[in-house]
């Protein structure tokens, strides 16, 4: 890698050393890793990948993680926006603290809030036992799986919203309002629209970071196989049998996923900003 | 009224969601008495844990730092081919779980991996030791300091490294005297995240520290074997010490959000 001067010749110093620096650490701490995934995934022929991806205990698992992820994304997406909305829009005694306990499951170490919510929802904890009243269990069950990937990913939607919501100009609701649009209108209308961009971005993050959640959701997952075990556990599993191409076949999968993911999300952020910029 | 039932709402569900949770941590913590509290934290196995998680966050910190300032800079000052690839490298780390991180290390760096197996003849190990829970903590704190000083970078501008460059000064100079001082803000704030997450990774530490009890069992694997041994305040006690540090890590964010320059929000 060479530098391409630009109009002025380069005086400052430090890009040899700077970029040497950031290429060993990439080489070594990202590159070498993930081509250490796909080189065993090279290994697999397709017939052995297809084996390992269609057994009934790895789909179900697929489905556990996918199902209890989307559920968690759509419940974040909206308290992510109403909680993104009252930080911004709203001020009230305590909202500086609210904003800085939204991090809070960020800052949370995933082993610590995975036994704090075992705790919780188990039928002996605060709530489960309020909820074994009424009949429903949470713990070791596919609730419990959901309520752990939004405790893990709230922070992400409500902070890829809140600038969005920022630079929203109360002024538009205003007109709106003084051109007769209803509550609703004004809602979808005026506020939603914009905010699709970010909010999809949000939801994106958030799910992307449920699907591969592992701390917080086993120890509320239950982990019985074909019931509660989610996809990162199984590989664990396979790992620890020492089975590495099963292991490298899920774990692949799941990183595929979530790279489609974030590449989609992108490329419709770009294409939505870009709309709304035209449709002024 | 809207304005009400919003803020009822989101309180109920950031109570019920978030503040719950850590009440339990702490209430079980000391269900059994501060007695039992202190002898849990005193426990031998949990003081070796927290010893090593320290050592491990103390070897990650230096040098995520140094990756993240030079990687910054670059990024920041020059333009090279390449560049965009790098930076979309640095963020990888963000989009693979923990697990599937964990795994990619051992598969080329345990001892069946071409790296791994390139290094065994010298007695070389990586895995399932200190190496291991430093390469990978270094894998998932990756973007955290370069995140952070970037903008900062692109922000101040280049002008006065180069009115520096012109009086005379060497590189190094130019660093302690100029670039360090504008970015120490930004520094700071990548230094508590990159310490946070690293104290607290779980998923893929547990994949390749092997977990040998005293040996190479982080703060986080030790909470997790005492939790499965229905030591439950032994696991609880040990949780209320990373979660302390987790509202240490939120109260430094609030100050240098509030006493630093206005940053960039972010997710």
């Amino acid at each position: 890698m060479t530098a391409i001067p630009r109009s002025t010749p380069r005086v400052l110093p430090g890009l040899s050393l700077g970029l040497g620096i950031s290429i060993l650490f990439v080489t070594l701490i990202v590159l070498l890793p993930i081509s250490g995934l796909l080189w065993q995934l090279a290994q697999l022929t397709p017939a052995d990948y297809v084996r390992v991806m269609s057994s009934e205990r790895v789909l179900t698992a697929l489905r556990v993680t996918l199902t209890a992820a989307a559920a968690a994304t759509l419940i974040n997406g909206v308290f992510g926006l109403m909680l993104a909305w009252v930080l911004t829009r709203y001020r009230f005694a305590g909202r500086g603290l609210i904003d800085a306990l939204v991090d809070l499951p960020f800052a949370l170490p995933t082993a610590v809030a995975g036994i704090a919510l075992v705790s919780l929802y188990d039928r002996s904890g605060w709530l489960g036992s309020i909820l074994d009243k009424f009949g429903l269990q949470v713990a070791y069950t596919w609730w419990g799986i959901m309520i752990a990937m939004i405790f893990t990913s709230i922070p992400f939607a409500v902070r890829a919203i809140q600038p969005a919501i920022e630079e929203l100009d109360p002024d538009e609701e205003a007109a709106a309002l003084t051109l007769g649009a209803n509550g609703v209108q004004r809602f979808l209308r005026v506020v939603l629209r914009p905010l699709m961009p970010s909010i999809l971005t949000g939801v994106g993050l958030s799910f992307v970071r449920s699907m591969g959640e592992f701390g917080a959701v086993i120890f509320i997952a239950g982990n019985l196989p074909y019931k509660t075990e989610i996809a990162s556990l199984l590989i664990l599993i396979r790992l620890d049998e020492f089975d590495y191409p099963a292991a490298a076949a899920i774990a692949g999968t799941l990183l595929l996923l979530s790279v489609i993911l974030l590449v989609a999300i992108n490329l419709a952020q770009t294409r939505m900003q870009r709309y709304l910029r035209t449709e002024g | 009224m809207t304005r009400f039932i919003l803020i009822a709402l989101s309180l109920l569900f950031l109570g019920l969601m978030v503040i719950l949770p850590v009440i339990a941590i702490f209430h079980r913590a000391f269900a059994d008495g501060f007695g039992a509290y202190r002898a849990a934290i005193l426990d031998p196995e949990t003081l070796a844990a927290i010893r090593l998680t320290v050592i491990a966050t103390l070897l990650v910190l230096p040098l995520n730092v140094i990756f993240g300032v030079a990687a910054a800079w670059a990024i920041a000052r020059f333009r090279f081919v390449g560049r965009r690839v790098l930076l979309i490298l640095i963020e990888i780390p963000f989009a693979v779980s923990p697990i599937v991180a964990g795994l990619c290390f051992l598969l080329i760096y345990g001892a069946y991996g071409p790296v791994g197996a390139l290094l065994e003849p010298y007695g070389v190990q990586l895995m399932f030791n200190l190496t291991g829970i430093v390469l990978v903590s270094a894998f998932v704190t990756c973007p955290f300091v370069m995140r952070e000083v970037l903008p900062v970078l692109m922000v101040t501008g280049e002008d006065e490294e180069l009115a520096a460059v012109t009086l005379g000064a060497n590189g190094w100079q130019i660093f302690r005297h100029v670039v360090l001082p504008n970015i120490s803000w930004g520094l700071a704030y990548g230094v508590v995240l990159t310490m946070a997450r690293a104290m607290g990774e779980f998923g893929a530490v547990s994949v390749v520290a092997g977990a040998i009890r005293g040996q190479t069992m982080t703060l986080p694997l030790q909470i997790e074997l005492m939790y499965n041994d229905y030591n439950a305040t032994g696991a609880f006690a040990a949780a209320t010490v990373l979660t302390a540090l987790a509202l240490v890590t939120l109260v430094l964010r609030g100050v240098l959000n509030r006493f630093g320059p206005k940053r960039e929000a972010h997710a």
